[in-house]
Formats: C-alpha cells, sequence, structure tokens
C-alpha cells in the first residue's frame, strides 16, 4: 500500500486559487457521481454506469498537470477524468440520458464521453484497447512535432492483458511522450489484484520495459499533481513513457448493478479513513488556505452546477431518429 | 505493364510524396521490405520516421494506427496477412470502426491496414483464409479487395485518401500478375464495382483473384459460344449493389464466385440482393461457387481442391443454362 505522499499544502509551490479549485473539482466530481447513481436508480440513466467515487485525487491532480494542447484517453469509469479535463457537466450528464445535446450525441453514453476541443480523447471500454491508441497518438505527436504528451489512464485490471505489454514495449521502442497512469483500486470488477496479477506492485510490469515507474498516493490529490509533472516535464522533455501507479480505492461497486460481495466492509470503511475529499479539506484548513465560508460558497456552487446539469439533461431533446444513420462514415 | 507487387508499391511511393501525414509501420516493412515486397526501398527513401518496423504484435499495429490517425496521421499499418488481423481483430472492430460513430462524429480515423489474403501457396490452415467477409459485415470499415495491378494502384490510393478506416486485402497468388496500369494519377473509387468483361448469357460475381477466375472461365466459355459478364466488386464494403443489378438485368442469370467460405458469404449477400432487387430479371435461381468448407490443408493436390478454378466455374454456369436454355 502507500505510495508516494506529498509535503505540506503550503510547500506544494501552488496559489490558493489553484488549491481551491482543485476541491472544488473533487466535490463536483463526487457530487456528479451521487446525482448520477441516483438517477440510475430512478431509471433516468441507463446502460452501464461506473462511477468514480473515492478516487477523484488521481483525476483531478493527475490532469492539472497537462498543459491544453495535451492529451486524455482514458478508460470506461471516465466521468471523473473528464470534469477534471474541464468537460461540460451539463453535456456529460445530457450524455448520461441518451440525449442529443450530450458529448458524444447519445451514441457513447457513460463509457464514451469524448472532448475533441478539450483534449479529451475517450473514454474507451474496451479493457486494455486504448493503451495501442495512446501509442498511436504519441507517434503522432513526435512525428508532426506537437509537442503535446498523452496522459492514458487504465486500471489495475487493464495491466494483466497483452494490449498493455505490447504497448509499453512499442511506446518504448518509438519513444513516444506517454505518461502511463494505473488507477489501481485494488480490484479489477470483482477479483482482487491479487488474483489477477502475479505481481502485485503494478508499477515493476512497467520498469521491466526500462520504463520510469513509480508509485504515488492516490488519496493525495497534490501527491499525484506532483507525480504527474514530474512525468509529464520526463515525456515532454523527449524522455519517452513515463509510469505513475497511482494507489486509490473505489467506494461504491464496480457498476450500478455490482451488490459488493467480495470485499469486506471493514476495508471499505479503512480507506474512507481516507477519503481524498476529506483529508484535503482538513489540509487546507489546519494550513489556513480553507475558510468555512470557502467551503459553504463551494458546496453551494457545486451543487449548483450539478442541479444545471441535470436539468438541462432533462429538459433537452432526444437525437432524432434520422441521427440513426449519421456518423457512420466521414466519407459515405 | 506492372506487377500487382509494383503498383501496390507505386500507389504508396506516390501517397507518400503527396502528403507527409503518410506513415507506413508494420510487420517487416523496413530491411525485409514487406513480406511480400510491397514496401522494398520506400524506408531508404523516405527514411524511418516514415516507413519503419513494428514487432510483431497485430493488437499494437493496429491499435498504433487508430490513434496516429486519431492525431492527424494518415497510416498505414501492415499487418502481413488477414489470418493475423484476427490479433487485431478488436483494434479493427471495437476501436476504429467505432471511433466516428461512438463520439458522435467528433472524429473519423483515416487509416489503412494491409494485409495479405487466400491461399494457393500450400501455407496450411491458418495461413490460407479468406477472413474478408468477417470484416466486411461491420459497420464503420471500408473492406476492399483489389484483383488488378491497375486496381490494386487506384484503389490503394484511393484508400490512404479516404477518412475512414479501411482495411486493404491483398492476395497471395497475385503479386507476380502483370497488367496495364493508367500513367499517371490513377484513382479507382472505394465502393465502385466494375464490369471487367461484358456479356449477354450470365453474370459472374466475383472479387479478387476469383475475379481472374471468372475472366478465365469466361474466356473458355466464348470458345463454346456463352457468353458471360464478369463484375468485379472491388470492394466488399461499400458494396456497389446497383452495378451488380444493371448487369443481372442484362443477363437474367447470376453465379457468384468466392474464394471464401460459403455460409454466411459475399456470395450469399450477393444472392440475397438479386432477389430482393431483381427478382423478376432472374430466368434461373442464383448459383454460389465458393471455397470448399473444410479448414486449408497442405497437400497441394486437396488444398487445389478446396480452392474455386475455371473448370468448376464453367460447370455452374452449364448446369444453369442448361435449366433454361440461352
Amino acid at each position: 500500500m502507500g505510495g508516494k505522499t506529498a509535503a505540506k499544502v503550503g510547500q506544494s509551490g501552488l496559489d490558493k486559487k489553484t488549491l481551491l479549485n482543485f476541491l472544488h473539482q473533487m466535490l463536483l466530481i463526487r457530487k456528479f457521481e451521487d446525482k448520477a447513481g441516483e438517477l440510475y436508480a430512478r431509471g433516468k440513466i441507463a446502460g452501464f454506469l461506473h462511477l468514480y467515487n473515492g478516487e477523484e485525487a488521481v483525476a483531478v491532480g493527475a490532469i492539472s498537470a497537462l498543459e491544453p494542447h495535451d492529451l486524455v484517453i482514458t478508460h470506461y469509469r471516465d466521468h471523473g477524468h473528464a470534469i477534471a479535463r474541464g468537460l461540460d457537466a451539463k453535456r456529460l450528464m445530457a450524455e448520461l440520458f441518451g440525449k442529443a445535446t450530450g458529448v458524444a450525441k447519445g451514441h457513447g453514453g457513460s463509457m464514451h464521453f469524448f472532448d475533441a476541443s478539450l483534449g479529451f480523447y475517450g473514454g474507451w471500454a474496451i479493457v486494455g484497447g486504448h493503451l495501442p491508441l495512446a501509442v498511436g497518438l504519441g507517434l503522432a505527436s513526435n512525428t508532426l512535432r506537437k509537442n503535446q504528451v498523452i496522459l492514458c489512464i487504465f486500471g489495475d485490471g487493464g495491466t494483466n492483458i497483452g494490449y498493455f505489454y505490447e504497448s509499453l514495449n512499442v511506446a518504448k521502442l518509438w519513444n513516444v511522450p506517454v505518461v502511463f497512469l494505473c488507477e489501481n483500486n485494488l480490484y479489477g470488477m470483482g477479483t482482487a489484484l491479487h488474483r489477477a496479477s502475479a505481481i502485485r506492485e503494478v508499477y515493476r510490469k512497467a520498469a521491466v520495459f526500462d520504463i520510469p515507474a513509480e508509485r504515488v498516493d492516490g488519496m493525495d490529490v497534490l501527491a499525484m499533481r506532483e507525480a504527474t509533472v514530474k512525468a509529464v516535464a520526463h515525456a515532454r522533455g523527449g524522455g519517452g513513457p513515463y509510469f505513475l501507479e497511482a494507489m486509490t480505492y473505489r467506494f461504491r461497486g464496480h457498476s450500478m448493478a455490482d451488490p459488493i460481495l467480495y470485499r469486506d466492509k471493514s476495508e471499505v470503511e479503512e480507506w474512507k479513513q481516507r477519503d481524498p475529499i476529506i483529508l484535503f479539506q482538513q489540509r487546507l484548513r489546519e494550513e489556513g488556505v480553507l475558510t468555512p465560508q470557502d467551503l459553504e460558497q463551494m458546496e453551494r456552487e457545486t451543487d449548483e452546477l450539478v442541479a444545471d446539469a441535470v436539468k438541462f439533461a432533462e429538459e433537452s431533446p432526444e437525437p432524432p431518429l434520422s441521427d440513426l444513420h449519421e456518423d457512420i462514415y466521414a466519407n459515405p | 505493364m506492372i506487377t500487382y507487387r509494383e503498383a501496390l508499391h507505386h500507389a504508396l511511393r506516390e501517397e507518400m510524396t503527396r502528403d507527409e501525414r503518410v506513415l507506413i509501420f508494420g510487420e517487416d516493412v523496413v530491411a525485409y521490405g514487406g513480406a511480400y515486397g510491397v514496401t522494398s526501398g520506400l524506408a531508404k527513401d523516405f527514411g524511418e520516421k516514415r516507413v519503419f518496423d513494428a514487432p510483431i504484435a497485430e493488437g499494437v499495429i493496429a491499435g498504433a494506427a487508430v490513434g496516429a490517425a486519431m492525431g492527424g496521421l494518415r497510416p498505414v499499418a501492415e499487418l502481413m496477412t488477414i489470418n493475423f488481423a484476427l490479433l487485431a481483430a478488436d483494434q479493427i472492430i471495437n476501436h476504429a470502426a467505432k471511433v466516428m460513430h461512438m463520439f458522435g462524429g467528433q472524429m473519423s480515423v483515416p487509416l489503412v491496414i494491409r494485409a495479405v489474403g487466400g491461399g494457393g501457396a500450400q501455407l496450411a490452415s491458418t495461413h490460407s483464409q479468406s477472413l474478408e467477409p468477417m470484416f466486411a459485415h461491420v459497420p464503420g470499415l471500408k473492406v476492399v479487395t483489389p484483383a488488378t495491378p491497375a486496381d490494386g494502384k487506384g484503389l490503394l490510393k484511393s484508400a490512404i485518401r479516404d477518412d475512414d478506416p479501411v482495411l486493404f486485402i491483398e492476395h497471395a497468388l497475385l503479386y507476380r500478375v502483370r497488367g496495364e496500369v493508367p500513367e499517371g494519377e490513377h484513382l479507382v473509387p472505394l465502393g465502385k464495382a466494375a464490369v471487367k468483361r461484358e456479356g449477354k448469357d450470365i453474370t459472374l460475381v466475383a472479387y479478387s483473384r476469383m475475379t481472374l477466375v471468372a475472366l478465365q472461365a469466361a474466356d473458355l466459355l466464348s470458345q463454346e459460344g456463352i457468353e458471360a459478364e464478369v463484375v468485379d466488386l472491388r470492394s466488399l464494403r461499400p458494396l456497389d449493389t446497383e452495378t451488380v443489378l444493371a448487369s443481372v438485368r442484362k443477363t437474367h442469370r447470376a453465379l457468384t464466385v468466392e474464394e471464401a467460405w460459403r455460409t454466411y458469404g459475399i456470395g450469399a449477400e450477393i444472392a440475397s440482393r438479386i432477389q430482393e432487387e431483381a427478382f423478376d430479371d432472374l430466368d434461373a435461381p442464383i448459383r454460389r461457387i465458393s471455397g470448399v468448407e473444410v479448414p486449408l490443408p497442405y497437400a497441394k493436390n486437396l488444398e487445389q481442391a478446396a480452392i474455386p478454378d475455371a473448370q468448376r466455374v464453367m460447370k455452374a454456369v452449364k448446369e444453369l443454362l442448361a435449366r433454361t436454355g440461352v
């Protein structure tokens, strides 16, 4: 367990506005997810819904280290990454509702968020399948001299499939600017990491390709940022791929269909003691960065953003039936 | 007159010269020059930043092509053979074919995956398959199967310029076949069939190497006073039904010829479309000639028995005509 933890907030070199924005984003993700879960239970959202509760610090910390022209490509538990990258909560909720105003026009749903204009390249739902795409995006960045870094996010469950090893090997061979970020929440769906992976320290799987790899405390937003800043600088500087393993935990089930029979309540409670939002709030308060008024205002703002998102989704039209035949080919 | 191999090579060379975003990577494309020699010399002329080898790892080759296309390049990935495309099927079907649609039309993936298909070289069952119907089944993909040097060149150039993912399937026995290729810029549109021989008595619908088999059969039949029209589909998706229907409306009989297995095959699809659209024009049931439904054996005589040839085509044509008279 563990992984590298950040020093005091005050030593992070970040200004108050940035620090509070981290908390704001994490709160927005948590509230968005809670609301989505509630709306799923009420039948407003269908399909698979994989909530990000508990892992907020990973998305917010890591994505904060990117430049606007960098790219994020991620797995199907993608709501937190999309929000951290600045995608509009309204259009995300509309996508969950299957509405025409959704980020993917209602074609993709929860697992396939995408916004090319913000460098958010999906939302992919075949485990491990987007790792080769990250290599290709890195190749394009190098070939077209875009100076882009590609942040490729996946779970611990995605590190046992052939794609993982093929992609790390080629990423190193081709020296592509990809930061591989494994969100190790200890379970691939309901199968514990130790039942699925011969190596429990996931970062060691990357190290065999001579890719610099380290473990980070994924419940600590500043640690995530610090590690990702370093990884991004390495990739952007021509050093090739970098690998981060974020130790984190999902507070809810794998998806809404999950009765969570595979983990002890005590384990869940233990991890909830390390809730990344509560921990960060405490640290900010202790160091005088966050006042009760700040927090109150932030709670109100994020509640409103989620309420607005739901209202927008509710009021948006369904896609027209003519849309069934759209977007299959660019050159039909 | 140049070979199919040379025609494909010229297409790659011309498109790489025309557009700097075109690059080639895949199995053995540099020093080896491609398993069938198509990319020979390109790395030397364009540099190894634009032509480079990948490990034998089809998943990451196809997936990197998808990512590279999303990143603004126009990759041509070489998978050596269509049999190995099964290892990349997830990337081709679950990724390349879905990007445009699943994300609401925000982005397409202009990529070409080149692979060799077909049997007849005694490579046994895992290296001799005609798997194009599996891929042609999938909306979002384009599947191209050229039969001649001219079509090989023109279709490959069009595939590289196309904004959608194209699976470009060459045939193992065609690389040395020679043919005329028009001078200068030569493009063949995707999704357009071609009448390769005109005739009034029956329509033979074929693609890839079976087009040449159909043409050979048609020449032999002509000596017996039977004039067969040969339609080469060229692209399997999009599928040009109109050219097939126009021919059938003229000849009133149709026989499909494919190397792939019969069940759920291209011939089945063509036959179905003909009867849906031109049932009243038919004077006889539509027949299919296909590869025998077995894994391809190594032994020469057994393999030959499994792959359609001109004799089988002629026999079927004569049986069909005997039903109704010419």
